[in-house]
């Protein structure tokens, strides 16, 4: 952002201020992770910088926690019940959310508002309510302490992001395209599959990360639903921090952080290219 | 309404056994509503190889027509045939109907080649027999080179030639263009009609062309059905529905018109003479006019009026004396403003060639017309 020439010396000074004040939002934003990820690699059993660390000794630096990660059961089996339960909420909720925002989009859709309102709610009601609502109906019902109760607890939490997301995609989407498509003799199906899916994937591939990334981490739910058999890797780094002071967590932290970097990459490259198939930017 | 529901019912029945044509229009009805009707029974017959315009303003039901013809929208009444089999039956996608659409319609994700392919895998033809078929559709619309773009890339009036190349490339009989060159400019657009044209004569294909733009209409068509209020309001060749305008909307729509309003004095069925409100008594050609005391409306075309330059003159049944308005200059000609028998919005068009007089504001000259070019129609 450069300094137009015309500019104060009030505006000047601003200008820097401006900089600065924004440099310390940012780390606020991300100190906390500058921190944790040298951390995880401390040869001690400590939460703080040794003095060898300071140095840059290599003495200092280990890859002892991640090993301890790696071969502890505990953890493997609680990263285990996350990828399992989050990417079957996922599918669930990426394949519900997509129908219920094409059926939503369609100008035939009688009230639209309140169905809209009841798909987002579990967004916005306090998840302890929903937590509990769950725990007591899933308990009648024989899902409480099941994997499958809590795929369909993460499933209902997951659909809002996907009927949000695809919705947006939805609404900039041209129906002419659809009636050209009948024009040129492809069933409804074949429709589908050929011009709407591929206009409208970026908007459900988004819309499945976020659904993804909110199973992954989720905590109250699972505290009330999943058994011993289900403790996730958020219950396990909950439960780690308050019964075993281990820097474990740490590694763990650092790998969660990468694998956010990696879903995020994901999501971007997908928008870019989506943008470029639909011929928002030359490419 | 329900009576002429009911009326058109028993027509409908009557007219269906009669019909030899490529395809028809029977008495077809169409309300969204259930009240209000936007088509109020459409009839017309399309001769195979035919190019048919469907011309009106915008909301007089053209368009509802055409998506009526391509499966979009269902007749609330009515049938609609296609080589003698009613189609309401069939959906869009097994109607075989090309189309072309206003905004284009074509796949964004796809490059034009694939989109030129789409129709014709949904057919199953092999993959050398779509090959050559996409290459012959493009050199059809003279974008050999442009198979590997996208329709992004593409200007305005190539993503138009790949519409169209789209709609022809699986050969259907009939092919629909819902206000196909709306997005053009002016330039590219009188180009594209000439290539529309071209393909229609070359192809021998039926065409059904929904407009508001009367010259693209003109130029175009076989025959035009003028639209309005959802009704038919005259269907004729391009220079009869000029010429011979049967209605006071169609001479209004269709090209420049001068109006003059009045009362029939006396009517001897090919003329008429007409009292204007203004005092002036015109002879005219009885099309539309009732009978002595009716109202009507004179047309008259700008290029029948002559100015006169003094001496007898036995050619102009109607001579009065305009007072000059307004001169605008055109290039090739001048349109000029004048004020006559009370109507300061009568328009000349005078060639700017050598011979003819110079016109300045506020000049009185005299202008006259002969009868049969002036036409009495409905008030």
């Amino acid at each position: 952002m450069a300094i137009p020439s015309y500019a104060t010396r009030g505006e000047r000074l601003w200008h820097y201020v401006f900089l600065g004040l924004c440099a310390l939002v940012f780390l606020f934003l991300v100190g906390p992770l500058l921190i944790i990820i040298p951390l995880s690699f401390n040869a001690q059993p400590y939460f703080t910088f040794s003095q060898e660390m300071l140095t840059f000794d290599p003495a200092g630096y280990s890859l002892r926690w991640y090993e301890d990660f790696f071969t502890s059961r505990a953890w493997l089996g609680a990263i285990k019940n996350s990828f399992i339960i989050g990417i079957a909420s996922t599918i669930l909720a990426t394949v519900l959310g997509t129908i219920a925002a094409l059926g939503l989009s369609s100008r035939h859709m009688p009230a639209r508002g309140v169905i809209m309102a009841l798909l987002i709610s579990p967004m916005i009601v306090p998840l302890i309510i929903s937590a509990a609502a769950m725990f007591f109906f899933f308990s009648k019902v024989n899902l409480a302490q099941t994997y499958l109760g809590v795929i369909l607890a993460h499933t209902a939490l997951g659909i809002p992001f996907v009927v949000i997301t695809v919705t947006a995609t939805l609404s900039s989407f041209d129906t002419t395209l659809i009636r050209a498509a009948h024009s040129l003799g492809a069933n409804p199906t074949r429709t589908f599959f050929k011009v709407v899916l591929p206009l409208v994937t970026p908007g459900v591939v988004s819309g499945a990360l976020f659904a993804f990334i909110t199973s992954f981490d989720e905590v109250v739910v699972v505290l009330f639903i999943a058994g011993p058999g289900q403790r996730t890797m958020p219950i396990q780094m909950w439960s780690g921090i308050r019964e075993q002071i281990s820097p474990t967590i740490l590694a763990v932290a650092t790998l969660l952080v990468l694998l956010s970097m990696l879903l995020l990459t994901t999501l971007e490259l997908l928008r870019r290219r989506g943008e470029r198939l639909r011929g928002l930017t030359p490419g | 309404m329900n009576e002429t529901l009911a009326e058109a019912g028993e027509e409908t029945a009557a007219t269906i056994e009669a019909s030899s044509c490529f395809a028809r229009f029977v008495n077809v009805q169409k309300s969204y509503d259930g009240v209000e009707l936007v088509v109020k029974g459409f009839n017309l017959d399309i001769h195979r190889g035919e190019f048919v315009t469907l011309l009106g303003p915008s909301g007089s039901g053209k368009t509802t027509c055409l998506m009526m013809m391509a499966g979009f929208e269902t007749p609330t009444h009515g049938e609609i045939l296609l080589k003698n089999e009613p189609i309401s039956g069939l959906p869009p996608h097994k109607r075989g109907i090309g189309m072309v659409f206003q905004n284009y319609a074509l796949f964004p994700h796809m490059t034009v080649a694939e989109n030129l392919a789409f129709p014709l895998e949904v057919r199953h033809l092999s993959r050398e027999e779509i090959k050559r078929k996409v290459a012959r559709a493009l050199a059809m619309v003279r974008l050999e080179e442009f198979g590997d773009r996208r329709p992004a890339q593409l200007s305005g009036g190539q993503q138009q030639r790949v519409a169209l190349a789209r709609a022809l490339v699986f050969e259907p009989d009939l092919v629909l263009m819902d206000e196909p060159l709306g997005a053009l400019d002016k330039n590219l657009r009188e180009e594209m009609q000439y290539e529309i044209k071209r393909i229609h004569a070359s192809l021998g294909v039926t065409m059904i062309y929904v407009t508001h733009d009367q010259t693209e209409a003109l130029t175009m068509s076989d025959r035009i059905a003028v639209f309005n209020d959802g009704v038919v309001q005259q269907l004729a060749s391009p220079e009869t529905l000029y010429e011979e305008p049967e209605n006071a909307f169609v001479a209004y729509f269709i090209g420049e018109n001068n109006r003059l309003v009045g009362e029939v004095v006396e009517n001897s069925g090919e003329r008429c003479r007409v009292r204007l409100d203004s005092g002036e008594t015109v002879l005219a050609r009885a099309v539309a006019s009732g009978g002595a005391g009716s109202r009507t409306t004179l047309s008259l075309r700008p290029e029948r009026v002559d100015i006169l330059v003094g001496g007898e003159d036995t050619d102009h049944d109607n001579r009065f004396h305009g007072e000059v308005m307004e001169v605008i200059y055109l290039g090739d000609h001048l349109r000029t403003r004048l004020r006559v028998c009370g109507n300061d919005e009568f328009i000349i068009k005078t060639p700017n060639a050598k011979g003819h007089p110079a016109l300045t504001p506020g000049q009185t000259i005299e202008v006259g017309w002969s009868w049969g070019d002036c036409r009495a129609l409905d008030a």
